[in-house]
């Protein structure tokens, strides 16, 4: 009776207007990201973040989160209609949907994407309501030796999921770590790294750093690339509806990508990503009709089940980031520098402190869900129209926006002078093949860390065996050693290169 | 003595490589940092602590990955940098830097027009009219959503010196 009590508490807050009003505001721009290549949500909302301090805590959190998930709608757009994902998660997606397409049949792909993906966010906030309070019960009975072992759990997932040499994850999640260090230390009130400049003193502004690395360097590396000549098949789009035997076929495949999305969004270092390339596996292996378009030819399975998971995966990753305050993916790291600069403190105490928040963000999602069906199908033409932009236009949009975003967060030119910096640095990560995303999880939970760490060997007089004789965190460190060991399989290692080389 | 002859006809893999440089000296460099501050410690760890830890391992991973690179083969097509991004790479940063300087003193309506301009140069090409419509459509969004909607403080006009206080 709880649930239906949280439940109601939560469609109360999403329903009224202001709220209807910014998850719509949410997912036209996650919509429009996903649609347009060469913006992510994460650079998005990071550009967003410093327009949140003019707006509620609840409002804000809904439009942001509108945004993750509306570009999982609008990449699977691009990723069917160009060949070209507009994220990541879309990737598989291009490759059945996109044969779809020229084979005339795009309107029954966009349909199996954006049904499948509706149906996925149905379930997967459902998920989210059933274990949110669960989880937050079990967040309660962590000290600190088991929030930095749950920490390092999840940075290990982050490692796991970047593409290309493990030994490179770690190190830039390392990195990350290191450059949270530039801060004033809690403990001691010692500002650290600051070489006198006093907007050091709070640390590295995290935008700065997303802005330079996934904004400005993106913008130079897609400029260094010639320019495409895309061919829309626009004219193609019409017959939206799938037939009767595409449902049939579609049908399971959805709910084998939801289950998937659903779990694979849970653990650290999941999300979106991890959960479509799963998905996409999954269904290769299990059998279909006897006379079946093959994969790799059109198949809608290819398309429905990658789509569904990414969006249920979208949807559950932000489990941890509600329950605990730990951010499983940078997206949910943004969402908790959001929930900062409104002053919720991110942990287990926000479903108490917070309920309307909490369960209003909640409700919200399903809400979302249902605008981004009525955006994504009916309206498909607008998108597909925007998508004529070319890139030359848009660059300078972007870089103007990042910009204006860097100056507004403490009205001053230092925030826009180190996104420049992380921009150059970021176009050296690319060049040298460094995957960034990890940097941007271990910056996040570097203090956290930092401080968990510190606050144990305090309590327990600097024995370091604590982590490994309290049950709940040794469990976590095993969990952690296992998915590494697990990675480094030699098998397992090959599938996850030629995975990871299929992404862009 | 091995090891250097094959760096520097690189016969290793340069991307590897690089990257092993990189993090070995930010790891070093924030070490060494770390000595500034009081260590402390395990049982009372200081404001060193936590950084001179990290500093040492993110310096010992990148000796092993820079190891490591010298180990593959030069065959390795992956591993070379390639042609660095010169034009679009310095345009770029010289546009944003060019925004921080000018916002205080030009204000939005003359600093977003000018961003818009030269970041424009960064592409293969550049359309006069295609960039003045961005700057024109830019500026007035930015000015709508930040400082009509928004309400934020931002410097709107140009400074000038009959003006300010």
């Amino acid at each position: 009776m709880d649930l239906l009590h949280n439940l109601a508490l939560g469609f109360s807050t999403a329903l009224n207007a202001q709220s209807l009003l910014y998850a719509l505001i949410g997912c036209v721009l996650g919509t429009l990201i996903g649609v347009l290549p060469g913006l992510g949500p994460i650079a998005t909302i990071a550009m967003l973040l410093p327009s949140i301090y003019a707006l509620d805590a609840t409002p804000a959190l809904i439009m942001l989160s509108g945004i993750y998930y509306g570009a999982q709608y609008g990449g699977s757009t691009t990723a069917i209609l160009i060949n070209l994902p507009g994220e990541s998660s879309s990737v598989v997606t291009a490759i059945d949907g996109y044969r779809m397409a020229r084979q005339g049949r795009a309107g029954a792909a966009l349909a199996a994407a954006g049904l499948g993906s509706f149906f996925a966010g149905c379930v997967g906030t459902v998920v989210i309501a059933a274990f949110a309070a669960p989880l937050t019960e079990l967040a309660f009975q962590f000290g600190p030796a088991e929030y930095f072992s749950l920490m390092v759990l999840g940075l290990t997932g982050a490692v796991v999921l970047a593409s290309g040499s493990l030994l490179k994850a770690i190190a830039m999640i390392v990195l990350g770590l290191v450059l949270g260090q530039v801060n004033t230390d809690v403990i001691s009130g010692v500002p650290r790294y600051s070489f006198g400049i006093a907007e050091l003193n709070d640390g590295i502004g995290f935008v700065a750093i997303s802005m330079g690395v996934f904004g400005f360097a993106e913008i130079i590396v897609n400029l260094a690339r010639p320019a495409d000549h895309r061919t829309v098949f626009t004219k193609d789009v019409k017959g939206l509806w799938p037939t009767r035997q595409d449902f049939r076929d579609a049908f399971p495949a959805v709910l084998r990508g939801t289950a998937l999305g659903s779990i694979l969004g849970v653990l650290p270092g999941g999300g979106a990503l991890l959960a479509s390339f799963a998905s996409y596996s999954l269904e290769k292996k299990s059998r279909g009709r006897a006379d079946e378009v093959p994969f790799g030819e059109g198949n809608i399975r290819g398309v429905a089940g990658p789509e569904s998971a990414n969006n249920a995966g979208a949807q559950t990753s932000f489990i941890p980031m509600l329950t605990l305050g730990i951010p499983p993916n940078p997206v949910m790291a943004l969402m908790i520098g959001a929930m900062t600069i409104k002053g919720i403190q991110p942990g287990p105490q926000v479903m108490t402190s917070n309920p309307e928040l909490f369960w209003g963000l909640i409700a919200s999602m399903w809400v979302g869900n249902l605008m981004l069906v009525i955006l994504n199908l009916p309206l498909i033409g607008v998108w597909i129209r925007l998508l004529a932009l070319p890139y030359r236009v848009l660059f300078p949009a972007i870089v103007g926006f990042c910009c204006l975003g860097l100056y507004t967060l403490n009205n001053s030119p230092f925030d826009v002078y180190l996104g420049a910096l992380f921009g150059v640095l970021g176009y050296v990560f690319h060049k040298l093949n460094c995957e960034p995303a990890p940097l941007l999880l271990g910056f996040i939970l570097g203090p956290m860390m930092e401080e968990n760490l510190r606050r144990t060997l305090l309590l327990t007089n600097g024995e370091w065996q604590t982590f490994l004789t309290q049950p709940l965190s040794a469990a976590m460190l095993v969990a952690a050693a296992l998915m590494v060991v697990f990675v480094m399989r030699p098998s397992l290692k090959q599938k996850r290169d030629i995975a990871f080389q299929d992404a862009p | 003595m091995k090891t250097a002859t094959r760096s520097s006809t690189w016969t290793c893999n340069q991307r590897e490589f690089w990257s092993g440089v990189l993090f070995t000296v930010i790891g070093a460099g924030f070490a060494a940092g770390a000595l500034n501050y009081k260590l402390g410690k395990s049982a009372e760890p200081g404001p060193g602590y936590f950084p001179l830890g990290l500093g040492l391992i993110l310096a010992a991973l990148g000796i092993a990955v820079l190891l490591r690179s010298l180990s593959r083969g030069p065959s390795d097509k992956q591993g070379r940098i390639g042609k660095v991004a010169w034009r679009p790479l310095a345009v770029v940063v010289f546009a944003v830097l060019m925004f921080g300087f000018a916002m205080p003193r030009l204000g939005l309506i003359v600093t977003m027009p000018l961003l818009v301009f030269i970041t424009s140069l960064a592409g293969d090409e550049f359309r006069w009219r295609e960039a003045a419509l961005t700057a024109l459509v830019m500026t007035a969004a930015s000015w709508l959503v930040f400082v009509v909607g928004l309400s934020m403080s931002l410097p709107v006009w140009p400074r000038l010196s009959g003006m300010g206080g």
